[in-house]
């Protein structure tokens, strides 16, 4: 009997789904040994309603199920429940699923905040109320998945490499543990180090880096360590793996710093304060970074991102 | 008695909606509804960020088409910080948004919506889909797989990220491409220009022929349409003016920097995406199935119709025969699927074209830009439409202020529309099953939203 799959993808972009089918051939060898049974970008199985009870939906039974997304709206809840409910073994796919992703950016304001920034613009026609029928309501924070639903396995990325879903899927299916390495993108990153850096101001990434032409940057250890010439790089605070088998940073090799996107290197660490940290012990004001939300870009779910609240505001 | 059918969700489609379809007393189609159901607030949760930091956020809008948000994003922010991008890094952004193009038109043709008319539309869903066609036609399938795999690895090696890209930056494009990844890529994209024309001429045989014999009229509305010409009006997917056609085929080219003296958005009680609509046309907005106003659609129909001509010759070939039997505009829904073939074969032959010019391999690839305030429009064709970024920003280029209406909210409306009229024609007497609400679904998927 072959692995059965469902897929669900909640408060996300199609992103991780997407970078399933760029495995290329992989994807075929997959379909050799794996069944999807449920996967809406792929495959027209639809949401059954509960006929007791309309709030709960019933999905077809799996053994491994694929969730990607972050949680923002009741529709989303319902499906993870879901997905926890009809499969035995869930992986929270993506950044999004496992720490809130770029969407929980989206937590530094209420929902009202959004809504009113969406629906009453310039461009826009004058409405008095905002969308409320068919479509799921908001809850009020964007939650990584383990939030609401127990998750068996995380597999951070934005997207996750192919090799590391093409390796983990095969991997359970033939009954293997499967580890994803525990260390930081610095520990992997070949570019030079030589201590602190001079800079103290922050560089903004609009400077060309310290590289002469691109041939240095399949080489990274001709290349200056982006932190020592004073841009953020979120490198010594993100878990390593983008580069899927290749094992080297996919951003730094094209020349661009780090932005976090594997998420924190221990679940439950936190990129912000962890930066701050890397930035001062190199000698970096970390005064001269030109805001700071954007540090938890990819890490702002766990009630880590907040609105800011109309007193503080006030007393600001 | 009176019943609602629900379609939930719409499969094979990126994003999240769902359809329904409300029957009278006697089992017709009363009217119906699609859904769009997410809202995360990116225009909201931007503001702060710095301008150069959004190529690299606003691509999550969407994981199939983050390559157009992310140099829409850099066009945009060009405009703030007022820098002209190198044309060297332009020319490697628009090879980059072209090869993109390319992959996502066969994943489209083939992944998504190809089951429908390779395997039948009213095949059971566990074979319609990919998984079936790569039993029912393994020699086709696995070339597709493989073809589509080698474009978007052009992507990867050459960007290095080929989801959710970085290598697009204010000014131009991170690095320069090497001669031996030119001549590479040159040869990659002649053997998927190969591909695209067998997949064509594969598809003037078992394809577009149902349109008319299996489905006719399937969606088929009236409307306007949009989309970007180059100066002489050809086709354009990177950069240009836009030109609104009225449905008589009357057109109107304007800057995409004044968007908002030609298009508005309408907000509607059930979709998060607003409907945006031709204010120009001065007749407001109206979804009435019997007389529409204000509504245009996008995408490669859309294109191709606005289009005077297109710039490489197999393309134009394609665009000239697509024309003497369908005339312009041409409206039927379905076409879409043609369309996106042709516009896929000039995105192979444009691709070539750039891998082909002598400076594509010049190392100035990005032009210094400075932080400061300004309100840039960046606007680029995606797959699924015309989509405009529109930023403004402060003294330290720090966004204020963010309007995006990406490619598939033109279409919003006018799906709307299709799926009233596939639910009309086809549900009858209160009688529809599986095969028939899917047919509707794919009044849907010929947007490709």
């Amino acid at each position: 009997m072959p692995v059965k799959i469902a897929g669900e993808s909640l408060n996300a972009c199609s992103g991780c789904e997407i970078s399933l089918l760029d495995m290329g051939e992989n994807f075929l060898k997959l379909l050799e040994v794996v069944q999807i049974v449920h996967l809406p970008l792929l495959m027209d199985s639809k949401h059954i309603e509960n006929l007791q009870n309309a709030q709960v939906l019933e999905l077809p039974k799996a053994d491994i199920g694929l969730v990607s997304g972050s949680i923002k709206t009741r529709e989303n809840l319902q499906l993870a429940l879901a997905m926890r409910e009809s499969c035995d073994f869930i992986i929270g796919m993506g950044t999004c699923a496992t720490h809130g992703g770029i969407p929980a950016l989206a937590n530094s304001y209420t929902n009202e905040q959004i809504m009113t920034c969406c629906f009453k613009t310039d461009n826009t026609d004058e409405t008095d109320r905002f969308p409320t029928e068919l479509v799921p309501g908001l809850l009020e924070s964007c939650h990584a998945l383990d939030e609401k639903i127990k998750v068996d396995f995380y597999l951070p990325g934005c997207p996750p490499h192919p090799d590391h879903l093409f390796n983990l899927i095969c991997a359970l299916e033939k009954g293997e543990d499967y580890v994803l390495p525990e260390k930081s993108v610095c520990d992997n990153c070949s570019a030079q180090r030589e201590g602190i850096g001079e800079v103290t101001n922050l560089k903004r990434p609009l400077e060309l880096p310290d590289w002469k032409d691109s041939q240095d940057l399949e080489n990274p250890d001709q290349f200056k360590c982006f932190i020592e010439q004073g841009f953020l790089c979120m490198g010594p605070v993100t878990r390593d793996g983008c580069g899927g088998d290749k094992d080297l940073a996919r951003c730094i090799t094209a020349g661009m710093p780090c932005r976090g996107c594997y998420g924190p290197i221990q679940h439950q660490g936190n990129q912000k304060l962890g930066i701050l940290n890397a930035l001062s012990s190199n000698g970096i004001d970390i005064g001269s970074l030109p805001e700071m939300v954007s540090l938890l870009r990819f890490s702002g779910g766990h009630g880590r991102l907040r609105p800011i609240s109309l007193k503080s505001r006030k007393y600001k | 008695m009176a019943r609602i059918i629900h379609i939930k969700p719409i499969t094979r489609i990126e994003g999240h909606a769902s359809i329904h379809i409300y029957l009278d007393e006697n089992g017709y189609v009363d009217n119906t509804k699609v859904a769009f159901k997410s809202l995360r607030g990116f225009e909201k949760f931007v503001e702060g960020k710095p301008a150069e930091e959004l190529p690299r956020i606003v691509s999550r809008i969407c994981g199939i088409c983050p390559w157009m948000h992310h140099i829409a994003s850099n066009k945009a922010v060009d405009g703030c910080f007022s820098v002209t991008p190198s044309p060297v890094g332009s020319l490697l952004r628009e090879l980059m948004l072209t090869i993109a193009h390319v992959e996502d038109k066969l994943l489209h043709f083939f992944f998504l919506s190809g089951a429908d008319f390779l395997i039948g539309s009213d095949k059971d869903y566990s074979v319609r889909n990919i998984m079936g066609l790569v039993k029912e036609k393994p020699e086709l399938t696995r070339k597709v797989v493989k073809i589509r795999h080698k474009a978007k690895m052009i992507l990867d090696r050459f960007s290095r990220k080929a989801i959710h890209p970085v290598a697009g930056v204010p000014g131009g494009f991170i690095k320069p491409l090497l001669e031996d990844e030119r001549k590479e890529f040159l040869a990659t994209m002649s053997e998927v220009l190969d591909f695209v024309l067998f997949a064509m001429e594969y598809a003037k045989k078992e394809v577009f022929p149902q349109f008319n014999d299996q489905l006719p009229g399937l969606g088929t509305i009236t409307t306007g349409f949009i989309g970007m010409v180059d100066k002489d009006g050809a086709l354009n997917l990177y950069d240009g003016n836009l030109c609104l056609m009225k449905p008589d085929g009357t057109r109107m080219e304007f800057d995409p920097a004044d968007y908002t003296d030609y298009l508005a958005e309408k907000v509607v009680p059930f979709s998060y995406g607003k409907f945006p609509y031709a204010k120009v046309w001065d007749e407001g907005f109206s979804l009435d199935s019997d007389a529409p106003k204000g509504i245009y659609r996008s995408n490669t129909l859309a294109r191709i119709n606005v289009a005077k001509t297109i710039s490489t010759p197999r393309a134009q070939a394609e665009l000239e025969m697509f024309r003497e039997q369908f005339g312009r505009p041409a409206q039927a829904t379905l076409l879409y699927h043609y369309a996106r073939l042709i516009e896929a074969v000039y995105a192979c032959e444009r691709a070539i074209e750039i891998l082909k010019e002598p400076r594509i391999t010049h190392t100035n690839v990005r032009a210094k830009a400075t932080p400061k305030a300004g309100r840039g429009v960046g606007c680029v064709e995606a797959p699924r439409g015309t989509l405009i970024h529109d930023y403004t920003t402060d003294g330290n280029g720090l966004i204020t202020k963010a309007n995006l209406i990406v490619g598939t909210t033109h279409n919003l409306a006018a799906i709307n529309l299709s799926v009233d009229k596939a639910s009309k024609d086809l549900i009858k007497d209160g009688v529809y099953d599986e095969a028939i609400l899917n047919k509707i679904e794919m009044a849907v998927r010929a947007y490709d939203p």
